[in-house]
């Protein structure tokens, strides 16, 4: 603490510092998209064609997100089934998700 | 057999063409012969900033056309023996680059040359896409900005999938930082990013920190690479990066702007 250090006013982040802040996340979120194009959409066409010999799904109802954390990175798997049928015949179970949402 | 090295950033505007012909010259004073390639189909500007623009007869797409031997495109620096230029057209579609053309021709150059340094376009279409494919290594020239640093974040990426290297699952293209315009009292200030943050940011090796100087444009308007300049901070500055190129250790210094001696700042006043 110097003498007349509190007549200077309160320190803010400089453009720089918000600059490098604004890059680190941006650039977190773009070479997470970086990988997998490759396979994603494969993976996706797969398990889209592996569920529907079970059950009838619509093409654009299956969802994959990839998350890459610092430690551990998850798959996001998301099938939307259709409503069951009306009452009076076997309701058919009701899936949201194949693996738990990453929160 | 040559290095093929690959003068990128994805961004325009950020010192590409300048840096080629820096380099390029700088390689050349250094004894190592050396060419220069435009890829900018259309767009032909390193012809200019190597100030050989009225010697250009024919260009790389005759040469990938067959219509013109490689050694009758080519055209020698006027003050450096070993130092070579191949010009891009100017009147032709960037479609007029192929694979196997580019292929052809590199390989050609190759053999008769110690260094060849491929002049990317901005973007990352098929210009950008062929100047990189058949590199060994990349110069990616950045500015401390957001745009550009991210821009340089997105070409590192295609560097290392989207190259003959990467698709052979053969050693790595060799990546280096080269941050341009660089401005330490804007950096004092807090007004510009510091060479650690894009450092940080990036996480390449640093190649050299070229000063903001008008030095530069000086130079362009010549049409003498700056790095023959040899007084001028930027000029030094390339000069570092060549000797970092060749594989030597250098310490890093952030050159300011130009500093006036005692005597040039008297004259100056007086006057």
């Amino acid at each position: 603490m110097t003498l007349f250090g509190f007549l200077r006013r309160p320190k803010t982040a400089s453009s720089a510092e918000t600059a490098k802040e604004r890059l680190q996340i941006l650039l977190a979120h773009e070479r997470q998209d970086r990988f997998g194009p490759e396979y994603l959409p494969l993976l996706q066409k797969d398990i889209l064609a592996a569920v529907k010999k079970y059950v009838q799904v619509a093409n654009d109802k299956v969802q994959i997100k990839l998350q890459r954390g610092a430690e551990v990175s998850t798959l996001e798997i998301d099938i939307e089934l259709a409503a069951p049928p009306p009452v009076g015949l076997a309701p058919l179970p009701r899936h949201r998700s194949l693996l738990p949402r990453a929160t | 057999m040559a290095k093929i090295i690959v003068i990128t950033s994805g961004k325009g505007g950020v010192g590409k063409t300048t840096t080629t012909a820096a380099l390029g010259a700088g390689l050349a004073m250094r004894g190592k012969k050396t060419v220069v390639i435009d890829f900018d189909v259309g767009l032909r500007n390193l012809d200019m900033i190597m100030g050989c623009e009225r010697r250009v007869v024919f260009d790389f797409i005759n040469v990938i056309q067959g219509d013109a031997r490689l050694s009758q495109a080519l055209i020698k620096n006027r003050r450096l023996e070993n130092l070579s230029i191949l010009p891009t057209s100017q009147t032709r579609d960037k479609d007029a680059l192929t694979h196997q053309g580019v292929e052809k021709v590199l390989d050609e150059l190759r053999n008769d040359f110690d260094y060849v340094i491929c002049d990317s376009p901005a973007g990352i279409e098929r210009g950008a896409h062929l100047a990189m494919y058949y590199a060994d290594e990349a110069v990616v020239v950045t500015n401390p900005e957001v745009s550009s640093v991210r821009d340089s974040d997105r070409v590192l990426g295609l560097l290392s999938s989207k190259t003959r290297r990467a698709e052979k699952g053969e050693e790595a293209v060799k990546a280096h930082l080269l941050l341009t315009r660089y401005d330490p009292a804007r950096v004092a200030k807090g007004d510009m990013m510091k060479v650690e943050d894009v450092l940080e940011i990036l996480s390449i090796p640093l190649l050299g920190i070229i000063p903001e100087s008008p030095t530069v444009l000086k130079a362009s308007n010549l049409g003498s690479p700056v790095v023959f300049d040899e007084q001028s901070n930027a000029g030094r500055a390339y000069a570092d990066a060549v000797s970092r190129l060749m594989g030597e250790q250098i310490e890093m210094r952030a050159l300011g702007p130009e500093r006036r001696g005692l005597f040039q700042r008297l004259r100056w006043r007086t006057a």
